[in-house]
């Protein structure tokens, strides 16, 4: 069964979860979703430009690492892959240092918060395993924090994967693993990436819950991950929850769909994308007007704007700082290389 | 002062390290109830606890990985890897992310980790227990790669790495294990990393080695004082970063160097030595600088082991030829 609250066309079909009662917190969702998918665009428009560098959309995906930062507490650690800047950005990162990422500068992974949250793993499935080593150190000291750890379709025909369920299972540690499954892993589709019938159903092999969700549906999203993490932080152990969605844009600003893909298959997911649903949801049942839109979107992209904004004015690090964080010290092997490059670049010491 | 094998002398420094510091964590395959497949752990489980000396599932990725969460969550795990040969699976966590963790957030989250195994042959093990693939480690940035080759050394180190804000991959030379005892203070006192050790003076030739070959090294080093030659024998011990400074004084004094090592020569860390000392003091050598090796094979199964490993009559050879200069 695939839990969802709202139909393509914004519509109830199940009874909604508390929160999703409350204009204001749809609103909230909304707005962050809004904000993803106009980082989205602002940051593809930099790439185009030459301003940013290889960039990859959440364009449709938004609701899933929107809904799984929503669900999640302050104190809870996130492990984003390459595509949950919606999810980063809910939990405080700031769109400057999301683009400073992007942008080929490391300043960008250490955000003023939260400070425990892992930077994007740009290999795929190998943060996993971290997120339970995280959730182990917070069965370690007794807290009640949980990891949740967010992947792609394509992450689950990995071992790091199935090693992390496994373990986390085995030892009921407080982890959730949340699949975007976009249904294309670059040129692969789901059908030609597993045997499985969903990806949920891969937790059975490490004899924990797994369920699908509705991806586009972001109340859906919300409702189960915060499930999750009750049962998880209470000391209920691991949960895999896959969440449904379709990649609508290329895999990265590197990558062109059109060699694997035709527009007619893509074409009717547009009709079931999160945005369009939740805004037709407000709509219909809060009286969510244009002005109340235009405003939301005049907002995303004023915050939007400033941070690249912000970015594009940002000095280069010194080039001496490949060498001064790559261990705590310096050590002394190192130090005549750090020397040349700081001649080299007319860098006093420091 | 107590007598002690390098396995204990392991064990003694976890054992001081667990009493010392909560933050220190032990876990991988059979090191709880079973003391670890080497015994490097036993006994810990019982005086710490499941909690702190954990067995996990049969999964050297996962290993490495829970590592990397604990120690950025300001734990200190020392994970163990049964035998080097199954060590592989760890080189994507410990190359894509254990290392760069500090960098790539420019400090906010790091990585002070251990990853013990048990590396090298010499104890006619079963195929994939006897590689030493330490060059490919000290190949990757932001890591440390550190080789006791002694009881003392092994105690020392390892308190060096569990305390050290990086990462460090551990590398027990298994030969030695047991075949030697020492006295060692199990008092706490932690040796200096990325510090190579002159266990022997001589101004004739200096001799770079580490780990197991630190032994046949010596016995060399008896040989050719027999023959009027007088060796400097030096113990890297940790091979990344590592201490040319300690190497280049020795080869500045003596003019000669010979390095060892058990891994095979081709892109093996002799070559970075060989390759440093001649960038840095050709002016000073009398002699090229050669390495003696294993070979670029397949590491061989226990019935021609011996064939592959070097031994103190090869180094011999290999001195003999460099006195033969000048």
């Amino acid at each position: 069964m695939v839990t969802r609250y709202l139909a393509a066309d914004g519509g109830i079909v199940s009874a909604l979860p508390k929160f999703a009662q409350d204009r204001a917190n749809l609103v909230e969702l909304y707005e962050a979703m809004l904000l993803a998918r106009r980082f989205d665009e602002k940051a593809i428009s930099l790439q185009r430009t030459g301003r940013l560098g290889t960039y990859a959309s959440a364009l449709g995906q938004e609701a899933i690492s929107v809904g799984a930062a929503a669900a999640m507490r302050d104190r809870d650690v996130l492990f984003p892959s390459f595509r949950e800047h919606g999810g980063q950005l809910r939990r405080g990162v700031k769109p400057r240092e999301l683009f400073q990422f992007w942008g080929g500068d490391e300043r960008g992974s250490n955000f003023e918060g939260p400070r425990h949250d892992f930077p994007v793993s740009i290999p795929v499935a190998s943060h996993i395993p971290h997120a339970a080593g995280v959730a182990l150190a917070f069965v370690l000291r007794g807290e009640r924090r949980a990891a949740v750890a967010i992947a792609g379709d394509g992450a689950t025909s990995k071992g790091d994967f199935y090693e992390a369920l496994n373990v986390a299972g085995v030892w009921s540690l407080p982890l959730v693993v949340v699949i975007n499954n976009n249904q294309w892993a670059i040129s692969m589709p789901r059908s030609a990436q597993t045997a499985a019938r969903t990806l949920a159903e891969k937790a059975v092999a490490a004899g924990i819950p797994g369920e699908q969700v509705d991806g586009n549906d972001v109340i859906a999203v919300r409702a189960r991950v915060a499930a999750a993490l009750a049962r998880a932080r209470g000391g209920g152990g691991p949960t895999l929850v896959e969440a449904l969605s379709y990649r609508l844009g290329d895999h990265t600003t590197a990558d062109d769909a059109s060699r694997y893909r035709d527009e007619e298959e893509v074409r009717p997911h547009w009709k079931e994308e999160p945005l369009a649903r939740l805004r037709a949801h407000l709509v219909a049942r809060h009286g969510w007007s244009r002005d109340e839109e235009e405003a939301l979107i005049e907002k995303a992209g004023r915050i939007v704007d400033a941070a690249a904004d912000d970015y594009l004015a940002v000095a280069p690090e010194p080039a001496t700082a490949m060498f001064d964080h790559l261990y705590a010290d310096l050590p002394e092997a190192l130090a005549w290389q750090r020397e040349v490059v700081a001649n080299t670049t007319g860098e006093r010491d420091g | 002062m107590a007598e002690l094998t390098l396995v204990e002398a392991v064990r003694a420094a976890l054992a001081w390290a667990m009493e010392h510091d909560d933050s220190v964590v032990l876990f991988g395959e059979d090191i709880g109830i079973d003391g670890g497949v080497f015994r490097a752990t036993d006994g810990l489980y019982q005086r710490f606890g499941s909690a702190r000396v954990r067995d996990t599932p049969l999964s050297e990725t996962l290993i490495s990985g829970l590592a990397v969460g604990l120690a950025a969550e300001g734990l200190r795990p020392v994970a163990e890897i049964q035998f080097m040969g199954f060590l592989y699976p760890t080189i994507d966590q410990l190359a894509n992310h254990a290392s760069r963790l500090r960098n790539r957030t420019r400090g906010r989250l790091t990585c002070p980790m251990v990853l013990r195994a048990p590396y090298g042959g010499g104890v006619h093990a079963p195929e994939h227990h006897s590689e030493s693939a330490e060059s490919m480690l000290a190949h990757i940035p932001g890591l440390r790669v550190v080789i006791p080759s002694s009881p003392a050394r092994a105690y020392g180190l390892l308190l060096a790495a569990i305390q050290d804000p990086d990462p460090v991959v551990f590398l027990e030379p298994k030969r030695l294990y047991r075949s030697v005892r020492e006295d060692v203070a199990d008092n706490g006192a932690a040796l200096a990393l990325d510090t190579a050790f002159v266990l022997a003076e001589g101004g004739d030739v200096t001799l770079v080695t580490w780990g197991a070959m630190v032994t046949e090294t010596l016995e060399a080093r008896r040989r050719l004082a027999g023959e009027g030659v007088d060796a400097e024998v030096i113990d890297v011990a940790t091979i990344k970063p590592i201490d040319m400074k300690t190497i280049l004084a020795s080869v500045a004094k003596t003019g000669r160097a010979v390095v060892i090592h058990e891994a095979p020569g081709h892109c093996g860390v002799g070559a970075e030595v060989s390759a440093t000392i001649s960038e840095q003091m050709l002016a000073a050598l009398l002699a090229p600088v050669r390495r003696v090796t294993g070979w670029d094979t397949v590491m061989p199964l226990s019935r021609l082991e011996q064939h592959y490993m070097p031994d103190a009559g090869r180094i011999v050879a290999a001195v003999r030829e460099v006195m033969a200069w000048s």
